[in-house]
């Protein structure tokens, strides 16, 4: 009995030690993820501040009252709505583009038999590699010589091609198994069929982790806006962002507004899309093992 | 780059045995209509202004006239006539080595705190993972003004310590540390997550057996996570040093290059030649050289990759 009491204290204590060792631990994660999160608070703060009171010392994070009309007066210095726009025309039609062209690509990798395959594909891996300065001025020669500078197109279409979304597809098809193609070929089935019917449903989860991957990188995409376009009814969200400082550096509370405008979009496709935003990092980090 | 087919296939050796067996006959014209789409834009918008690059940084061009032909006369301007080149080189060095090095012990060290499955773990992650989501224009428009020398946080919070803080951007020797931390901030995350995976596929048997031999957390760490984990830390270092040769967007909105020249970089360095002063063939010499010293940083890293990197041995 004595012993058993003895032994079932020190267990208690040992519990009680984990349980404190816990609550530290989240009493640290919750104080770094608030420190992490601090500039946004700060964003959000300033933007619905009034004009005299942005710069004041000492810094309040409240105003004298709430000013929900920075962000109507923002949206009325710089069209933003357009901005947001074209940031979506620019994001959803590349990121169609690429899922088609990938996905066709990625199926002949991955499912089709052809002689110089596996050199082809080792060169579109080491493409992968090449920083985006060195393919962006002939780019730039390029649209200027098919006059795509400020269009839609120039902004989507060339950036539409990635060895990338070839390379993340290929290794999704090839986990959908071999039996499920030759079912559909004994029923007759042509490879588009196959593709069609087969591959592209299977890989779901592939095809979207592409899509968002591919979408965040439209929508974030700001040194290739900038050279192509200087309309300001064809600008994306962050050259439109980056037009705003230049003409109203010092209105922080109105430039605050416009940079909150445009982190909602981002926080929304998080919550909506963390398992694929995820995936596709973890992907690209482990080399698609 | 080296690329070992059989760890890129991700696959059992012999997925394409069982290809050739299922499939029979080569259907060359099928993969070519399959291929066309992506292998056509691939030519034209990627090989092609590859090999342009090259090409065109022997070329003097200012766009408004026609390109002459002048050898290697860019390169040797480069390093010869042109000082700021020098200073840049210096910059980029400075940039890339001290934000890839603060970059992976954050985010190597958040990674095996968060790792651990806990409840609420998806908004603690979703905190860390905010700001690489976020439009880098923003992030750098929000951090501007967190340093503002008079009226920003930084220097407020600084304050209450009884620190006066520096003009962060506006002081040569401040710009550079606040771009890097800026962009740490940012970007740590993304590592993170690529190791929070790494950590998770490591066997818990590992883990069990150290601990019953009476290991500490920390012998665990040094002896069985970090050895475990060293092929993805290695995948992460290349990957983080290669991006970050090519940063444009932080810098150019935080400082542009200022005060001075002091966070002038190579990826700020050839947009304005290119794109500011339309130097397309000076430009493109300077994008060359950019590619060179990324290729030779990702050679020499696989070279010493046998030196740290583990490998588990090919089952």
């Amino acid at each position: 009995m004595k012993a058993s009491g003895k032994g079932a204290m020190v267990a208690d204590s040992q519990s009680g030690l984990q349980y404190l060792g816990k609550t530290l631990n989240y009493i640290a994660l919750i104080a770094v993820s608030i420190l992490l999160l601090i500039p946004f608070l700060w964003m959000i703060a300033t933007s619905l501040k009034p004009n005299g009171e942005v710069m004041s010392v000492p810094l309040q994070w409240f105003g004298s009252k709430i000013v929900w009309n920075n962000y109507a007066q923002a949206m009325t210095f710089l069209p933003f709505g357009i901005f947001i726009a074209n940031s979506l025309i620019v994001g959803i039609f590349g990121t169609l583009l690429t899922l088609l062209t990938s996905s066709l690509s990625a199926y002949a990798f991955a499912r089709l038999r052809f002689k110089i395959r596996d050199k082809l594909f080792l060169a579109y891996l080491a493409t992968l590699m090449v920083p985006q300065q060195v393919v962006i001025i002939p780019m730039f020669l390029l649209m200027n010589y098919f006059g795509w500078v400020n269009t839609y197109q120039s902004l989507i279409i060339p950036w539409a091609f990635t060895a990338f979304g070839t390379f993340l597809l290929r290794q999704f098809f090839m986990a959908v198994p071999f039996e499920f193609d030759e079912a559909a070929r004994l029923e007759g089935a042509t490879h588009f069929g196959i593709y069609w019917r087969i591959i592209l449903p299977m890989s779901k989860a592939g095809l979207a982790t592409l899509a968002v991957f591919t979408f965040q990188t439209y929508w974030n995409n700001f040194l290739w806006p900038l050279i192509i376009v200087n309309k300001q009814n064809l600008m994306t969200l962050p050259l439109g962002l980056g037009r705003f400082q230049g003409q109203f550096g010092t209105q922080w509370n109105l430039l605050m507004a416009a940079a909150t405008i445009s982190v909602i979009p981002a926080l929304l496709l998080y919550i909506f899309a963390q398992r694929y935003i995820v995936a596709g990092i973890q992907f690209s980090g482990l080399g698609g093992r | 780059m080296v690329i070992d087919p059989v760890a890129v296939s991700g696959m059992k050796e012999g997925y394409f045995d069982r290809l050739r067996r299922k499939m029979g006959h080569s259907e060359g014209w099928v993969a070519f209509l399959f291929l066309l789409p992506n292998l056509a834009g691939f030519l034209l918008f990627i090989l092609v202004p590859i090999i342009a690059t090259f090409g065109l940084s022997l070329f003097q061009w200012p766009l408004i006239r026609a390109p002459k032909f002048i050898g290697i006369r860019n390169y040797l301007q480069l390093f010869t006539a042109d000082s700021g080149f020098g200073r840049v080189l210096l910059n980029t060095l400075y940039y890339v080595i001290v934000y890839v090095a603060l970059n992976l012990v954050v985010s190597l060290a958040t990674a095996v705190w968060l790792a651990k499955k806990r409840p609420g773990q998806n908004i603690f992650r979703a905190a860390f993972f905010l700001p690489v989501l976020v439009t880098p224009v923003a992030i750098a428009l929000i951090w501007q003004w967190i340093y503002n020398p008079s009226y920003g946080l930084l220097n407020f919070a600084l304050h209450a310590f009884g620190i006066t803080g520096p003009n962060w951007t506006g002081d040569t020797r401040w710009a550079m540390p606040a771009l890097i931390f800026m962009s740490v901030w940012e970007l740590f995350a993304y590592n993170m997550f690529i190791f929070i995976a790494g950590i998770q596929g490591i066997p818990v048997d590992l883990h069990e057996a150290a601990f019953l031999d009476g290991a500490g957390a920390w012998m665990r760490f040094w002896r069985i996570t970090l050895p475990m984990l060293s092929p993805i830390i290695f995948f992460g270092t290349t990957m983080t040093l290669i991006t970050s040769f090519q940063t444009f967007d932080q810098v150019f909105i935080l400082t542009n290059g200022g005060p001075g020249e002091a966070t002038n970089i190579l990826g700020l360095f050839v947009y304005n030649n290119a794109f500011q002063y339309f130097r397309m063939g000076y430009g493109a010499s300077i994008a060359v050289l950019t590619f060179l010293l990324i290729l030779t940083v990702t050679i020499v890293q696989f070279l010493f990759q046998n030196k740290w990197v583990y490998y588990e041995s090919v089952r």
